[in-house]
């Protein structure tokens, strides 16, 4: 072997080759620690002046200096929310659809356009929500829900189109292929003969999915809506093109709202002052913690079903 | 023997109204879900075809932006500034990001791989405007105004993960027996993971490398405080760059019909851009020989 090494110019070559192949691997873990080093120090200044307020506060006004984020976290929690409850069922029944029920022969084009929703990108889903989404919804959904559902006081006032439940519904069906093409991945590392076994016992086919698959794979699935749950929370664009962008806190879906990442991206290149960016660069940085560990504990989930197999949130 | 079946039969009874009933049901509501969701594609598509092609034509391809109120001008200077700053931001990544996908390929079977691996999973779901905020604090707050490379970094940092992960799996899928031969016949692990492994899996590693284009080729939110936007033609790194998607968002949200028709063309050419960098991607890995991706 050692003549060969020294032909082939040794090992220096090789080790060199390895070391800055490594500190490209090196550079992606760098990379995500400069992220949390810069939002940290750069958001020093308004934690030092408000300390936990900050989260606690409602107050948003930066002529006077003084910032509070809860209006913008409400407005995330329950949009990001109001898009699980619409987009969890319909990914999952598009999921089931796919992989038990539909032909072999339209699986591949069905998954092909669901994802096909993925790759659009958040600013056109915008653009359709504000010229065909935002109207319909105040022509004749809000309308119908304020006469239906007005007396629970989450249907209420003037049906501008623009507001909570605009948002909650275009997030919805942004992440939905996300949701169901995890939950097709989880689904279909089920083994089959689980549902052989529960056909042999007689179950029809929706007793089938229901126990022999559905339950079997109740781990990736809640891994899959968690990862939709951190794509809703840190979406932006569509987000800010019809929520209406008011740092209020109203009971109404009908009502405009706020989220945190919509006024970073309506006050980030505006903002005169110090304590004005350094407030909403806290506000990135808590989005960036809770999207963190959401995806963390998403990935966890899916991990222990497809055993190391990567989940794909993404493209 | 007839008993033992008569046996069987009565031992199993019939399924019941109910169960049938609920059966039913279910496969209804699971071909329910599909149209609901595929609506709002075919609805999005189709809006997008027909109010986009009725308001493209040469000049919105060639053009800059007029002046509020003018009619004619287009977004030429936004297309050719979104390529800009891709090109500046895969400058930075792709070889980046491909080093690390060797790293993790032939260097990271271990646990450190797998934090690097899980790091990456992690990036991936950063939102997109957190990562504009880093740009901005890394690379405008020292330059001190808006800047090309700076959406170029922030499009770089989103580029990441997608090129690292697929760069690794498709050097994976490369046999080891190539690498073994290469080792028998006296060639160095370096010239053998460049000339023999990367070289094998060159198609599989562009299409990682194209999807990280169409992920983020539309992204506004963390162009919103970097390239910030530009009315003219700008081809410096250091200046302000208009980007097509960060034009869509300013006109969709501006008052002017004029603008919200250019918007329409604007989102379709962007669309097209990226569907057409998606099938083509399905399409290699399909008919590669990566076809077990």
């Amino acid at each position: 072997m050692a003549p060969l090494r020294h032909l082939s110019g040794g090992e220096i070559p090789d080790r060199v080759f390895k070391f800055a192949m490594s500190a490209c691997g090196l550079s992606v873990l760098g990379l995500l620690i400069l992220i949390v080093y810069e939002l940290a120090t750069r958001s020093g200044l308004s934690w030092h002046a408000f300390g936990f307020r900050f989260f606690k506060a409602t107050d948003w006004d930066p002529v006077n200096e003084q910032f509070g984020a809860l209006p913008f976290i409400y407005g995330t929690i329950i949009s990001s929310v109001l898009a699980l409850m619409i987009a969890v069922p319909l990914a999952i029944g598009v999921a089931v659809f796919t992989t038990e029920m539909c032909p072999k022969k339209l699986r591949g084009p069905l998954s092909f356009f669901v994802e096909l929703l993925a790759a659009i990108p958040s600013v056109i889903y915008g653009l359709w929500a504000i010229f065909v989404l935002v109207p319909l919804l105040s022509g004749y959904v809000q309308p119908f829900l304020a006469k239906t559902l007005g007396w629970t006081g989450l249907f209420e006032g003037p049906p501008y189109g623009i507001g909570m439940l605009a948002a909650g519904i275009i997030l919805a069906i942004m992440i939905v292929p996300i949701i169901s093409s995890i939950t097709r991945e989880v689904l279909m590392v089920v083994p089959q003969h689980q549902r052989e076994g529960v056909l042999a016992l007689g179950a029809t086919r929706w007793e089938m999915i229901r126990v022999g698959v559905l339950r079997n794979a109740r781990a990736g699935i809640l891994g899959g809506i968690i990862l939709g749950l951190g794509r809703a929370l840190g979406e932006t664009m569509a987000v800010t093109m019809v929520i209406g962008n008011r740092p209020e806190i109203a009971k109404s879906l009908f009502a405009p709202g706020y989220t945190m990442a919509s006024v970073l991206a309506n006050e980030f290149s505006e903002a005169t002052g110090d304590v004005y960016l350094s407030a909403l660069i806290e506000i990135g940085l808590a989005l960036f913690l809770v999207t963190i560990i959401v995806n963390a504990l998403a990935q966890l989930l899916v991990w222990t079903v497809t055993r190391g197999q990567p989940a794909r949130g993404h493209a | 023997m007839p008993e033992t079946r008569a046996a069987i039969q009565t031992a199993v009874p019939p399924v019941s109204l109910r169960r049938r009933v609920t059966d039913r049901f279910m496969t209804f509501a699971a071909v329910a879900t599909v149209v609901i969701v595929l609506a709002p594609l075919i609805a999005i598509f189709g809006y997008l075809v027909y109010r986009g092609v009725g308001s493209i034509n040469w000049a919105f391809l060639t053009q800059t932006p007029k002046p509020v109120g003018e009619a004619g001008g287009g977004m030429a200077n936004a297309i050719m500034g979104s390529v800009f700053i891709l090109g500046i931001g895969s400058a930075i990544v792709v070889p980046l990001g491909i080093g690390a996908g060797i790293y993790l390929a032939e260097f990271g079977r271990n646990r450190f791989g797998a934090i690097i691996r899980f790091t990456g999973d992690v990036l991936n779901g950063v939102p997109s405007i957190v990562v504009g905020i880093v740009a901005y604090s890394i690379v405008v707050l020292y330059q001190r105004h808006f800047s090309a490379l700076a959406g170029g970094v922030a499009l770089a940092i989103m580029m990441v993960p997608t090129i690292c992960r697929t760069t690794e799996e498709m050097l994976l899928l490369v046999p080891q027996a190539l690498r073994e031969a290469a080792y028998g016949l006296g060639v160095p692990r370096w010239r053998t993971t460049l000339s023999i492994t990367l070289r094998t899996a060159t198609s599989g590693v562009i299409t990682g490398v194209m999807l990280a284009f169409a992920r983020v080729a539309g992204e506004t939110a963390p162009l919103l405080f970097t390239a910030f936007g530009n009315q003219f033609w700008n081809f410096h790194y250091d200046q302000p760059t208009a980007a097509l998607p960060l034009q869509i968002f300013v006109y969709a949200i501006s008052p002017y019909d004029e603008w919200h028709r250019q918007a329409w063309a604007g989102a379709l050419v962007l669309i097209v851009l990226i569907v057409t960098a998606v099938a083509a991607v399905r399409y290699v890995v399909r008919r590669g020989s990566f076809g077990t991706a």
